[in-house]
């Protein structure tokens, strides 16, 4: 599945988007922040306070306990700041 | 009613006067049109003064969570026409962020539709701001009072 970064979850992680194959038991959002957090150093950093984390599957806001399944493109991101 | 829904989002700048008369014109059932602009503040010139706003958006969500607010503002409201412009990229200080216009029959529609959407912008829709001061630049934070002011909007 493609995966996307936003604001500083971008600049930390050091990519906007990338295709991951995350492991069978990865079923949740928050079980895919715990998985990307275990990729490296610059993903525990992105990632060292996954409550603050937002997420979208398909451009549509979604919660930790949202399961992955079907999603083509899952984003991360800071709270927002528009306006 | 016919009603017109306006959502750009973009790196020029623009005119909000030019926005209102769109809006606005050829019709003679709408009596009240509020505006919210949106300004890139610079500061009290302190030195941490902020220099420059860039904005940076998630292409494709940030266009469905806006006319997602918009509809439901539409349901909500009788409105005639809604337009919401958000710039991206560099912005400066004085210079427009965005702009927000609801036009209605009555003023009390237009207010509160503009409020709604305001609120529910900056708690969802996906924009981020860095800000440039003289000392660097860094991202600005969520405010949590923006959380709980689109949470007095929310149907029980």
């Amino acid at each position: 599945m493609k995966v996307v970064y936003f604001a500083w979850v971008r600049e930390r992680i050091g990519k906007a988007e990338e295709t991951v194959e995350p492991p069978a038991g990865v079923r949740t959002v928050g079980d895919l922040i715990g998985w990307l957090s275990t990729r490296g150093d610059e993903y525990a950093y992105a990632f060292e306070t996954p409550k603050v984390i937002r997420a979208a599957i398909d451009h549509t806001h979604v919660r930790p306990d949202t399961v992955i399944a079907g999603a083509r493109e899952i984003a991360f991101f800071p709270p927002m700041t528009g306006g | 009613m016919t009603s017109n829904v306006t959502i750009r989002i973009q790196d020029a700048d623009f005119d909000v006067n030019r926005e209102i008369a769109a809006l606005t014109m050829s019709r003679t059932d709408i009596g009240a049109v509020v505006t919210f602009s949106g300004i890139c503040r610079g500061g009290e010139g302190a030195g941490d003064a902020t220099t420059a706003l860039t904005l940076e958006h998630y292409p494709g969500m940030a266009e469905a969570e806006i006319a997602r607010h918009a509809d439901e503002a539409m349901n909500r409201w009788p409105l005639t026409g809604v337009t919401i412009v958000h710039r991206v990229g560099r912005i400066l200080p004085g210079e427009n962020i965005m702009v927000v216009l609801t036009a209605s029959a009555h003023r009390q529609a237009a207010f509160q539709a503009a409020e709604f959407l305001m609120d529910y912008l900056k708690a969802h829709a996906p924009f981020w701001k860095r800000e440039e001061t003289a000392g660097g630049s860094n991202w600005i934070a969520a405010k949590t009072d923006d959380d709980d002011a689109a949470a007095r909007w929310d149907k029980n």
